[in-house]
C-alpha cells in the first residue's frame, strides 16, 4: 500500500510491527498543521471551553463517577462549590467525590448529599456544618479518611481511581499549562496564588480527564508550571476561584501565645538533644502554632553550632523561607504552602521545589521524601498514654480536623515529636484512650506538653539523651494524671451505632473508625 | 512551704475570676504568683472569685511557686472573708493592698492570727506583704516595713501612686523616682524584699527591659508581671550575666583560700579584696544557684 507522499509501506510489515501507516491509519487526536501564529493561535486553538457545564459534558460524566478536588485554596476554595451546583443542574447523580480535604466552605455538600447527588465521601479532612452533620449520620456510606501520603498512593494503585479530576488554578495558559503561583510579574497582583499544587499533581497525573478550573489566563507559555497541558482535558475560565483573601493566607507569624511558644521552646530543647540535630539533616513541621514556631528556637542553635539542614519538608512558610534564605536548610520541599511568603519563594528560589503527594509521602517507596526525614514535630488533639494519637474528631466525638501528612510523616521520621498542651479548655489532651486512632502510637516517639516531655517506652535511648541534657522527662502516665488533677476524668462519650467514617492507615488499611454522635 | 526569703524575681498577677488562667499559672516559671480577689474583680464577682481562688489552692500543686492572694482592703465589705477564705486555703502570702500605715498590717494581722487559730494553722504561718499605692504610704514606708515579723516585702503600685500623686505614668520613670527609692531604702533597713510595679504593655519588651535595668540598679528585688511573656525578659535581667558569675566564682574561691590558710586578707590576682565585693560575689553564686544557672557542683 501506498502512503499520501508515494512510498510503497506493506500492510504486513505495519500489522507485524503493530504500528499504523502514515496518512492512513488517522489518530483523530492529531491536530491539522495550524499556520495562524502563536498570539492568534493561543485564542483560536485551545483547550479553553465555555463553561463548567461544557466541560463535565467534554469528560463524558456519569453517574456512579469519581470526581476528584483539591485543597490548596483552603477556606477560600469555591471551585468544588461551582463545580458541584452545575453537576446537581444537570441532574447527575451518586457520585463519589474525592477531595484531597474539605473545609467549613464545603458546607453546601450537605444539600448535595440529602439530594443523592454525591453518594460517597474520601478525604483527609472536614471540618465546620458538613463536618458536624456527616457526624450526626448524613451519608449512608461513611467517609473514608485518607492520609495525604495514602491518598497519593490509593491514586497511584488505581484503589481510588478518579474519572474525572476537577483542579482550581490560580493561573493557566490556554492549553492547561497551570501553576499556584504566577510568573508573569504584570499580572502577578491579580492572580490569587496557593503557592505548590503538590496534592493536585497526582490527581492530573492518574485521572482518567482533568479540567483545570481558573479565573486567570496568562499569556502562554506558563512555562513553570505545576500540572502540564499534556496531562489536561480541559480549561475552564470562571470569574473567580473564591476569596483570594484566604486563597493567598497572609503571612504565618509566630503565635504570640505562651503557651505554645513554650511547647515550641521545649520541643527544640528535645530535638537538639536527641541525636539527631546534625549537620546534614532533614526537617518537617506540621500546623499548629507550636509546631510551626519551633523552627524559630532551633535557627539559634542551628547558628550557633554550624548546623545545615539539608532539607525542608511539607507545608511550607514564610519562616521556612527564611531559614532557606539564610542558608540553613539547603532544599525547600514543598508539597503545600501555608501563606503568601512560601508561595512567593517558590517563584523566585531556585532551591525550593514543588513535589507531588507521591514523592512526597507515598508508603510504598523508599524513595518518597518523607522516608529521607530525621525530624517532625506534629500537633494532636489529644494522645493517649501508648502514644496513640488523634487529630480527627474534637472532644465531643464529632469530626473537626484532618489527618493530613500526621501518620505519613510520623512513619517516615526517624524522631517523631508530638506538641500537644496537656489541657484545653477544660479537656484533657493526654487520655487512657483518644477518641479516634490517626497514628499509631509505635511511630511517635515524644510527646511535649506545657507542662512536661514523655519519651515513648519503644525509645529508651531518646530517653537516655534527654536525661543526660539536663531535661526533666516524666511518664507519660504521670502527665495523663497531672491533667486529670485538674479538670478531672471526663465521661465517656455516647455513640450511635452507626459509622460515620473509616479512618485508614497510609497502607491503605482501616486503623480505626468513627461512630456517629447522640445530639 | 511559706518562706519569707526566697528568690522573687518576678510575681506574676492572675485575675482570681479567670480559672483558665489558674489551672496552670505556675508553668510559666515566674517565682511567685498573685491571685488577685480586689482590682481585676468586679463586685458582682468578688464571692465567686474567692470560691475559685479557694478551690484552685486546695485543688492544684502549684510546685515550688510562692503563691501569692491579693486580698481586698478590711475596710471594704470583702476583705475579712478574703482573709478567712485565703487563710483556711493555705494561701502563703497575703498582699494588702494600698497600704497607708503600720496600723493598715496590724488590723490585718489580727485577723489573720484569728483565722490560724480558727483553721488549726500554725500562728505566724501566713506571710504578708504590702503595696505601697499612695503618698502617705511612701512618706511611711519604714514604719509600714518593719509593722510585722510576717512581712515578706514591701511592693509599689504604680497606678494608684501617680492618681494620687496627680502625675503621669512616663517612659523614664521620673514620676516614681522618689517613692522607689524610699521604698527601696526601707525595705533594705527592715530586711525585707523590695518588689516594684508592673509594667503594663505586654508587646513592648523594649520598656519593660528599661523599667527592670532601671529598678534592678536601684536595688529592688524583682517586678511585678501580668503577661508570661513578660517573666524571661525579667529574669534576663535579674539573672547574673556569665561573666559576673565566672568573677564571682573566682573571689570566693580566694575567700576559701585565704580562710584554709588562716590569712584575713583576701587576694586575688594580687589585688586586695574588700568585704563588700566578697558578700556580692556571695549574692551573685547564690542567685546563680537559685536560679538554675549554675549547679551546686560547679561552686564547691
Amino acid at each position: 500500500m501506498k502512503n499520501p507522499i508515494g512510498h510503497e509501506i506493506p500492510e504486513q510489515i505495519a500489522n507485524e510491527l503493530g504500528l499504523g501507516i502514515y496518512g492512513v491509519d488517522k489518530d483523530p487526536r492529531v491536530a491539522e498543521k495550524d499556520t495562524t501564529p502563536l498570539v492568534e493561535r493561543e485564542y483560536t486553538n485551545n483547550k479553553v471551553v465555555e463553561s463548567i457545564e461544557e466541560a463535565i459534558k467534554m469528560c463524558g460524566l456519569k453517574d456512579g463517577m469519581t470526581i476528584s478536588f483539591h485543597h490548596h485554596f483552603r477556606e477560600g476554595d469555591q471551585v468544588l462549590n461551582q463545580v458541584m451546583e452545575v453537576i446537581a443542574r444537570m441532574g447527575f447523580k451518586d457520585l463519589k467525590v474525592a477531595s484531597s480535604s474539605l473545609n467549613s466552605v464545603h458546607a453546601p455538600l450537605i444539600e448535595h448529599i440529602k439530594s443523592g447527588v454525591v453518594r460517597k465521601i474520601e478525604t483527609s479532612g472536614c471540618r465546620g456544618h458538613l463536618a458536624d452533620e456527616i457526624s450526626r449520620g448524613l451519608m449512608e456510606k461513611p467517609v473514608i479518611f485518607r492520609s495525604h501520603g495514602g491518598r497519593a498512593a490509593a491514586i497511584a494503585d488505581g484503589k481510588l481511581h478518579i474519572d474525572i479530576a476537577f483542579l482550581g488554578a490560580p493561573c493557566s495558559d490556554t492549553y492547561g499549562n497551570a501553576s499556584g503561583v504566577c510568573l508573569d510579574e504584570e499580572m502577578q497582583a491579580k492572580v490569587s496564588e496557593c503557592g505548590s499544587l503538590g496534592y493536585a499533581k497526582v490527581d492530573a497525573q492518574y485521572a482518567d480527564k482533568v479540567v483545570i478550573v481558573t479565573d486567570t489566563i496568562v499569556e502562554y507559555p506558563n512555562a513553570v508550571q505545576s500540572i502540564e497541558g499534556t496531562l489536561v482535558t480541559c480549561v475552564v475560565k470562571v470569574d473567580s476561584i473564591g476569596d483570594p483573601s484566604k486563597i493567598s493566607a497572609g503571612a504565618t507569624r509566630f503565635t504570640k501565645n505562651p503557651r505554645d511558644l513554650m511547647i515550641a521552646e521545649s520541643a527544640a530543647k528535645v530535638i537538639i538533644n536527641s541525636g539527631y540535630f546534625n549537620n546534614g539533616m532533614s526537617i518537617q513541621t506540621g500546623t499548629g502554632g507550636a509546631s510551626l514556631a519551633v523552627t524559630r528556637f532551633l535557627a539559634d542553635t542551628m547558628k550557633a553550632k554550624g548546623i545545615t539542614a539539608r532539607f525542608a519538608l511539607g507545608g511550607i512558610t514564610g519562616q521556612m523561607v527564611k531559614l532557606h534564605e539564610q542558608g540553613l536548610i539547603e532544599t525547600l520541599w514543598d508539597v503545600q504552602d501555608f501563606d503568601t511568603e512560601a508561595a512567593a519563594s517558590l517563584r523566585r528560589n531556585p532551591g525550593h521545589h514543588e513535589v507531588d503527594g507521591l514523592l512526597y509521602a507515598t508508603p510504598f517507596d523508599r524513595a518518597s521524601i518523607l522516608n529521607q526525614l530525621d525530624i517532625v514535630v506534629l500537633s494532636a488533639l489529644e494522645i493517649d498514654v501508648n502514644f496513640n494519637v488523634n487529630v480527627l474528631t474534637g472532644s465531643d466525638g464529632v469530626i473537626r480536623g484532618a489527618i493530613g501528612g500526621h501518620p505519613d510523616t510520623a512513619k517516615g521520621a526517624d524522631l517523631t515529636v508530638i506538641v500537644t498542651p496537656l489541657i484545653r479548655g477544660r479537656i484533657p489532651c493526654v487520655r487512657d484512650k483518644v477518641g479516634t486512632i490517626c497514628t499509631d502510637g509505635q511511630y511517635c516517639d515524644v510527646l511535649v506538653t506545657d507542662v512536661g516531655i514523655a519519651v515513648n517506652p519503644k525509645r529508651p535511648e531518646i530517653k537516655e539523651r534527654l536525661l543526660a541534657a539536663g531535661l526533666k522527662v516524666y511518664d507519660i502516665n504521670e502527665l495523663k494524671e497531672m491533667a486529670e488533677k485538674v479538670v478531672g476524668k471526663p465521661d465517656a462519650l455516647q455513640f450511635t451505632e452507626k459509622i460515620v467514617g473509616v479512618v485508614t492507615a497510609p497502607d491503605g488499611t482501616i486503623l480505626d473508625l468513627i461512630y456517629g454522635v447522640v445530639d | 512551704m511559706a518562706q519569707k526569703h526566697r528568690l522573687r524575681r518576678t510575681m506574676m498577677f492572675i485575675p482570681g475570676n479567670n480559672p483558665g488562667m489558674m489551672r496552670d499559672a505556675h508553668i510559666y516559671g515566674s517565682d511567685s504568683l498573685m491571685f488577685d480577689l480586689e482590682d481585676s474583680v468586679s463586685m458582682a464577682e468578688k464571692d465567686a472569685a474567692r470560691q475559685l481562688v479557694y478551690q484552685a489552692l486546695k485543688t492544684i500543686d502549684y510546685g515550688s511557686t510562692e503563691i501569692v492572694v491579693r486580698i481586698n482592703p478590711l475596710d471594704t465589705p470583702y476583705g475579712r472573708a478574703d482573709v478567712e477564705a485565703m487563710v483556711a486555703a493555705g494561701a502563703q502570702v497575703l498582699r494588702m493592698p494600698k497600704t497607708e500605715t503600720p496600723q493598715d498590717i496590724i488590723e490585718c494581722e489580727k485577723v489573720i492570727a484569728e483565722m490560724e487559730a480558727k483553721y488549726g494553722r500554725p500562728q505566724g504561718d501566713t506571710l504578708m506583704m504590702a503595696a505601697i499605692e499612695g503618698a502617705l504610704g511612701v512618706v511611711n514606708a519604714y514604719q509600714i516595713a518593719t509593722s510585722s515579723q510576717r512581712l515578706i516585702g514591701i511592693a509599689l503600685g504604680a497606678e494608684d501612686f501617680c492618681a494620687n500623686m496627680k502625675c503621669q505614668r512616663t517612659t523614664s520613670g521620673a514620676e516614681l523616682q522618689l517613692a522607689r527609692q524610699t521604698i527601696v531604702v526601707a525595705a533594705r533597713a527592715a530586711g525585707i524584699d523590695a518588689l516594684d510595679t508592673v509594667y503594663s504593655d505586654v508587646n513592648n519588651e523594649e520598656q519593660l527591659l528599661y523599667e527592670t535595668r532601671l529598678i534592678k540598679e536601684l536595688g529592688f528585688d524583682g517586678k511585678s508581671v501580668i503577661n508570661p511573656r513578660q517573666i524571661a525578659p525579667v529574669h534576663s535581667v535579674f539573672n547574673p550575666a556569665p561573666k559576673d558569675i565566672e568573677k564571682a566564682k573566682r573571689i570566693v574561691a580566694a575567700l576559701k583560700e585565704a580562710e584554709a590558710k588562716g590569712s584575713g586578707v583576701i587576694s586575688l590576682n594580687g589585688k586586695m579584696i574588700d568585704k563588700p565585693v566578697v558578700l556580692r560575689a556571695q549574692r551573685v553564686i547564690e542567685l546563680a544557684l537559685i536560679a538554675g544557672i549554675i549547679s551546686p557542683a560547679e561552686v564547691e
